[in-house]
């Protein structure tokens, strides 16, 4: 595992490397260069412009500008934004960049379980109208226009309903005077929940080491999801910030809906027919010759292996799942990476842009690892090497 | 001589009819003239075609899919036709057509309206229209969008947009651009992935270790942020971006696909037969791996469109592309000029291109589908 690990992450540095090279490429090839976006006014004279060429190292030679461009981010330098002028880079970006992570996060997670769940269902019980239903809403689910379905969406449930806000993060009336700073009460939320997450992962894991019968480990597993969520609830609802709480909550419910299901639609369809692959296969049919039940054959034979191309799936979907988040974050006014990226592609803000994108990046290499991993857990034939 | 050996012999699997006349020809020792290969090709072709086509009628989406790609090639063709022989170009022309609903008011005295669908205030009016507008004077006031009609002199079947531009003449236009976006993009990836496929399968090595490698680094970009900061470096239009978008994905998650096809043939005993028969690298890889290849790569083209046409909708959406007129442009209208949360007081805005773009998508996608059954017979429903 270790040696796959490092040989894993040697790998990704060398995409990373690769990949901010394009970066770099493409800033280069943005017409004119950042001295004559700091300095537009023609009156200012030839020497004070070479003065900040100079100072910028825009004088020296390509190569050498490659190579500081390159250090300064693995520095962490990642220059200081024009249009949040004087923060730098690396804290706008490092500000948004857990709203974007939870935001990605949750929805991956809602669609992965609900779309597991119910793809296993319905090639279970194939044939059915619902399975017919469930595909067509599946289909369209995935080829829906994501920008316009996110309109809608917001329409329906944030205005003509109102169940839920109209975008934003925090509703800024309510805060003023609070004394309560969102992002860190955000950061706390973010921490809670990892928390609770990681203790039910370790129970869960000792329950499906050490329980002999299908359905009370079933009914244990659900018994501890719901306590470890009621004890979450319990925990904030003692807190002093409750309302803060419930109200950065109430604004993560919709985007979060709205990108789940749409990658719910493509994790159901995939689920299913990886389901009925494997319902064909002979270990299938060994597994009822031996007289197990209907459950146990469904979630322990066939699910389990249907789990391998879902994964899959999601390394394809990733850079798709990271292109919806740009266009929830706009949508949502959501404060996140994408949202930020937008308004510094408008405003041509070139380091914010480049930042934000080499950010991505990485956001996509960790997704890519984490998949594999997964994916060498899920599948013990694939040998690590 | 030895063409006419193999054209008789692959005429004999085509048609057993054939076959035994020209065998009987043969044992009287007659001169036996021979079909021409493009025949055989034909036929064996149609044959192929009609035996997939009924596999392909046995799935319904599939064939809704079609009906619905048909309605939007429909659309497409509609447009130039309507154009030049019903339609104003002054009026519906999509990009620069103009037309409103003009309603009459009456001026009345501030704090007197009774109707306000009719009446207008007097210090409303010559604040807005004209400082001079008198008590009692009757003004014309023009206004978009415009709801649909059908009757009048200028009937817009989905009204007008922001703008005061027909939305139908859009709608058509804008189906015209996302084919020719999801054609061009779907050729290009079609073209570099069987290329691509069958070299790296062919040649194994490092050619193959290269094209791979390169293919990971392209699963790995963020394809739409990239996309956008490249809209925002180079002015993009539709065949540049379809171009675009076929290199990254035939280069990226369709070379790979195609390769572990090609693979498979590659092992296969007539490509030995090919090769101790004297075919060189090319022959082999251009006349028997790419032919075998094809049906898979058509399969993913059908995705690759769906693809190609959402992400030029959300790359207009943004306002991002150098293109005159497309379904996300119409959003984008609808949007910047704040009808985003209008919902159904003007549902024509942003209900026809939005559900426009996704049942395109929705039909090249379930399209696939229905090939992805005829292609793999696991999926079939037996």
């Amino acid at each position: 595992m270790i040696k796959f690990l490092s040989f894993r992450l040697v790998q990704m540095f060398i995409l990373f490397v690769v990949f901010l090279s394009i970066v770099w490429l493409l800033l280069q090839a943005m017409p004119g260069d950042i001295s004559d976006t700091l300095i537009g006014s023609p009156e200012i004279p030839l020497a004070t412009r070479l003065e900040l060429r100079a100072r910028l190292g825009l004088d020296q030679p390509l190569f050498v500008q490659y190579w500081t461009y390159i250090t300064n981010f693995f520095k962490g330098e990642m220059g200081v934004s024009f249009s949040r002028y004087p923060k730098d880079v690396s804290t706008v970006l490092f500000e948004a960049l857990p709203r974007t992570i939870v935001l990605f996060l949750s929805a991956t997670v809602l669609a992965f379980w609900m779309g597991f769940k119910s793809g296993k269902l319905i090639a279970w019980g194939r044939g059915g109208k619902t399975e017919q239903v469930f595909i067509v809403g599946g289909v369209f689910l995935q080829t829906v226009f994501y920008a316009w379905f996110a309109i809608v969406m917001l329409w329906v449930f944030g205005f003509y309903f109102g169940w839920f806000p109209i975008g934003r993060f925090i509703s800024v009336a309510l805060w003023q005077g609070s004394g309560f700073d969102a992002t860190d009460v955000f950061e706390e939320m973010i921490l809670s929940v990892f928390i609770v997450t990681v203790i039910y992962g370790v129970v869960r894991y000792f329950i499906r080491r050490y329980s002999q019968n299908l359905v009370t480990e079933q009914r244990m597993l659900r018994g501890t999801l719901a306590l470890a969520v009621s004890g979450l609830f319990l925990y904030w609802y003692l807190d002093p910030a409750r309302t803060y709480v419930a109200d950065i909550a109430h604004h993560t419910m919709l985007p979060v809906i709205t990108l789940g299901l749409v990658a719910f639609g493509a994790t159901m369809l995939i689920t299913r027919s990886a389901m009925l692959e494997t319902l064909g296969e002979d270990y299938i049919l060994t597994a009822r010759a031996k007289g197990l039940s209907d459950r146990v054959i469904r979630d322990r034979h066939a699910a389990r292996n249907a789990m391998l191309p879902v994964t899959t799936s999601f390394v394809l979907a990733l850079s798709f799942v990271i292109g919806g988040g740009i266009v929830t974050e706009t949508i949502f006014s959501w404060p996140g990476m994408g949202l930020l990226f937008l308004q510094g592609i408008g405003v041509s803000d070139i380091p914010l842009v480049a930042g934000a994108l080499a950010i991505t990046g990485v956001l996509a290499l960790f997704g890519h690892l984490i998949a594999d991993i997964l994916y060498t857990v899920l599948d013990p034939r694939i040998r690590l090497t | 001589m030895a063409t006419k050996e193999t054209i008789r012999l692959e005429s004999e699997h085509v048609d057993d009819q054939l076959d035994t006349t020209v065998l009987e020809e043969l044992v009287r020792g007659e001169e036996v003239t021979a079909t021409p290969l493009w025949k055989i090709r034909l036929r064996l072709f149609r044959r192929s075609f009609s035996q997939n086509w009924g596999l392909f009628k046995e799935s319904k989406m599939g064939m809704v899919g079609l009906v619905i790609i048909a309605i939007f090639g429909l659309m497409a063709v509609a447009h130039p036709i309507l154009m030049n022989t019903v339609w104003d170009p002054l009026v519906y022309h999509p990009v620069t057509g103009y037309d409103s609903v003009v309603t009459e008011y009456t001026i009345v005295e501030d704090g007197a309206v009774v109707d306000p669908l009719t009446e207008l205030e007097l210090s409303e009016a010559r604040f807005e229209l004209n400082p001079s507008v008198k008590v009692g004077e009757l003004v014309r006031i023009p206004s978009q969008p415009a709801p649909p009609s059908l009757s009048g002199e200028h009937p817009h079947f989905l009204g007008t947009d922001p703008l005061g531009r027909d939305i139908f003449s859009q709608l058509l236009y804008g189906s015209r651009a996302a084919f020719l976006l999801g054609f061009v993009a779907a050729l290009t990836t079609v073209f570099i992935a069987t290329t691509v496929g069958s070299i790296a399968a062919y040649y194994g090595g490092a050619i193959d270790g290269f094209f791979m490698r390169f293919a990971d680094l392209i699963l790995l970009m963020p394809l739409l942020p990239l996309l956008i900061v490249l809209s925002a470096a180079v002015r993009i239009n539709m065949v540049m971006l379809g171009v675009f978008i076929g290199i990254l994905s035939g280069f990226g998650a369709e070379a790979i696909v195609l390769k572990s096809q090609a693979l498979s043939i590659r092992v296969k005993s007539y490509i030995d037969a090919a090769r101790v028969a004297g075919g060189g690298d090319r022959h082999i890889i251009f006349r028997h791996i790419v032919p075998n290849v094809l049906p898979l790569s058509f399969l993913y083209m059908m995705f690759g469109i769906t693809g190609a046409i959402t992400l030029e909708a959300t790359l207009s959406f943004f306002g991002l592309l150098n293109v005159p007129m497309s379904w996300g442009i119409m959003i984008n209208t609808a949007s910047t000029q704040g009808y985003l949360l209008s919902g159904t007081n003007y549902w024509w805005l942003l209900f026809p291109a939005g559900l426009a773009v996704s049942f395109l998508a929705f039909g090249f996608f379930i399209v696939g589908r229905g090939m992805d059954e005829v292609i793999n017979p696991r999926l079939r429903a037996r």
